[in-house]
């Protein structure tokens, strides 16, 4: 049997992975919409290898929900994503610059 | 059959079938009488309003498994919410109408947003709590980007999606380790768990660190600003007095119910996290504000400075504490409303009064306006005969009861800079020439009720006692 902290570190992994793809991508915004789903998905890695352990299925419950909000979030971010295009003719994380100071 | 009891989410109910309710209805309604849909949803909330009223006073009732809580900080905290929100909609009318933005998607948003908040002020379970954030945030999203047509509107509602997922995401990510610390995702239940394990087992701080910097994400708190001033500043200025006012109280349900409901037995490990972010809070809001010159931008790094005084009291750990933050997040959210109606009453069609040299001189243009900005900014500085003071003064004062005396010291340091830009307000209203001669045009009852909004930080004053009581109160059930 796999042990509880082999899911937990690759839930870590993956957290780490979609935080540093959040902050380091420079190029594209849709990668940085795959960011945050890989993120939560590691949330839900987290909350699925517990509940197992722990016998307790609430957890398994909550990762439910957390698909669903998750796809209606990814929903209003791409509908953003489409009137930032139109807007701007560009995707470009760099050029998302008119607001500072 | 054994029927479930749902009567304590009454007011949330109601207030979500409302909300459906305008949607399909705004669809029949000619653009000529598209002020109905604004009419229903201010009877929406004056019904939520008598359904709240109804049970207030009551033993706390559970529903749902345990899941939501009806007590009487969830019905306080509604209340305010339904009365800053009618004072959101009624001034976002005409400035919408002056904009063609006035359609019924703005108001469905908002009252959904408001479920959101009731939701979390309700919240007795991770789950309940993380459903009600979303649908807050998943509405204010789609509430910045509402003016399509606008770079700095989208860019802003861009920044503001991509952090706040962020932010849900580190928030999970804590719960998920609370969750598997204790092995509940009830909040009672997770409390219990603490007591008996000891509060320094290391999966536990692990979880309490992600959880305390999603909550700073929300709040607004340093280092986690960055999307405050640019959506403050990027969104329509009726947009960002929804998300700088009725949030701000949802925020504190959030850590009234997370951090002190479920984690006060780690209060020796938040404490610390809580002060640096406070420190910080105050120090970079207040000096960073002092050098903007668009006045939407400054409120944002003035509510930032706010958010690090309003945390004071959390920190401190005491009934005292947190019934000092309810009050002063509640004194804010009325300055708050006040000074961004300002800018909205000063604003007419394709003009946005929102550069602080479009205050200048209002003196001659309008004496009764710039006085009711006098009152707001020096009830914001903290200024003795407004009730800003007394807000601080009582946060201050519950740092001081911990015996962090050095966190008061910063405190009213940090409180005398944020004077600065208030005062610089205040002097462009009245002793600079105006450059802009303009009538300033409002409906009534904008200008009744910004009269009464700003004219409340005064008359309050008499009633501060009962107010602080009432504060206690809600904190102590």
């Amino acid at each position: 049997m796999i042990p509880l902290s082999h899911y937990l570190i690759l839930g870590a992994i993956l957290f780490s992975i979609a935080v540093v793809g959040v902050f380091l991508n420079r190029k594209n915004l849709v990668i940085l919409l795959m960011a945050i789903e890989l993120m939560l998905l590691a949330v839900n890695l987290n909350f699925v290898a517990f509940a197992h352990y722990l016998g307790d299925i609430s957890g398994q419950v909550f990762v439910f929900f957390v698909l669903t909000v998750a796809a209606a979030e990814s929903a209003i971010g791409l509908a953003i994503l489409v009137v930032v295009f139109r807007n701007r003719r560009t995707i470009n994380v760099e050029d998302l610059d008119t607001l500072k100071g | 059959m054994n029927m479930p009891n749902i009567l304590p989410a009454a007011p949330e109910i109601f207030v979500s079938s409302m909300a459906c309710v305008i949607l399909v209805a705004d669809l029949f309604l000619t653009e000529r009488r598209r002020v109905a849909s604004y009419w229903l949803t201010q009877l929406t909330l004056v019904g939520a309003a008598l359904i709240t009223l109804r049970g207030l006073d009551a033993a706390p009732a559970f529903a749902f498994h345990n899941m939501f809580v009806q007590d009487y900080l969830a019905d306080v905290l509604k209340l305010a919410t339904y009365v800053i929100t009618a004072f959101v909609f009624a001034y976002s009318r005409d400035y919408l109408r002056a904009r063609d933005l006035l359609r019924g998607e703005y108001f469905v948003l908002g009252l959904l947003g408001v479920v959101g908040m009731m939701v979390m002020a309700s919240a007795s379970h991770f789950l309940t709590l993380y459903l009600g954030l979303e649908l807050l945030s998943l509405s204010l999203y789609a509430m910045v980007a509402f003016q399509r047509d606008s770079t700095a509107a989208t860019e802003a509602a861009m920044k503001y999606f991509v952090l706040g997922a962020i932010a849900t995401g580190i928030l999970l990510y804590g719960m998920s380790m609370l969750y598997g610390a204790t092995g509940s995702l009830e909040i009672a239940a997770v409390r219990k768990a603490i007591a008996a394990m000891g509060a320094d087992n290391m999966v536990l701080i692990f979880g309490l660190v992600f959880v305390v910097v999603g909550l700073a994400f929300k709040l607004g708190a340093v280092p986690f600003h960055m999307w405050v001033p640019d959506v403050y500043h990027g969104a329509p200025t009726s947009v960002t007095l929804y998300i700088g006012t009725a949030p701000k109280l949802a925020a504190f349900a959030v850590i009234m119910r997370l951090l002190i409901g479920g984690l006060e037995d780690m209060s020796g490990s938040w404490r610390d996290m809580l002060a640096i972010i406070a420190v910080l809070s105050m120090g970079l809001g207040n000096v960073v504000a002092i050098a903007q010159d668009n006045i939407k931008r400054m409120l944002a790094y003035s509510s930032i400075s706010h958010m690090g005084f309003f945390l004071l009291g959390i920190l401190s750990a005491t009934p005292n504490g947190y019934s000092s933050s309810l009050f002063y997040v509640l004194i804010y959210t009325t300055m708050s409303l006040g000074a961004f109606g300002m800018v909205i009453l000063l604003s007419r069609a394709g003009f946005e009064a929102e550069r602080l040299v479009d205050f200048k001189g209002l003196n001659q243009r309008n004496s009764w306006y710039a006085f009711l900005m006098l009152l707001l900014m020096l009830s914001m500085a903290g200024v003795p005969p407004t009730i800003g003071f007394y807000a601080k003064l009582l946060v201050i004062q519950a740092v001081i009861g911990i015996n962090m005396l050095w966190l008061a010291v910063v405190a009213v340091l940090f409180a005398v800079i944020g004077a600065y830009y208030y005062l610089r307000v205040i002097k462009l209203m009245y002793f600079d020439e105006p450059d802009d001669q303009a009538p300033i045009t409002a409906g009534l009852d904008m200008r009744v009720l910004i009269g009464v909004n700003a004219l409340a930080l005064l008359a309050v004053l008499p009633w501060t006692g009962a107010v602080i009581d009432l504060c206690l109160k809600a904190i102590k059930g």
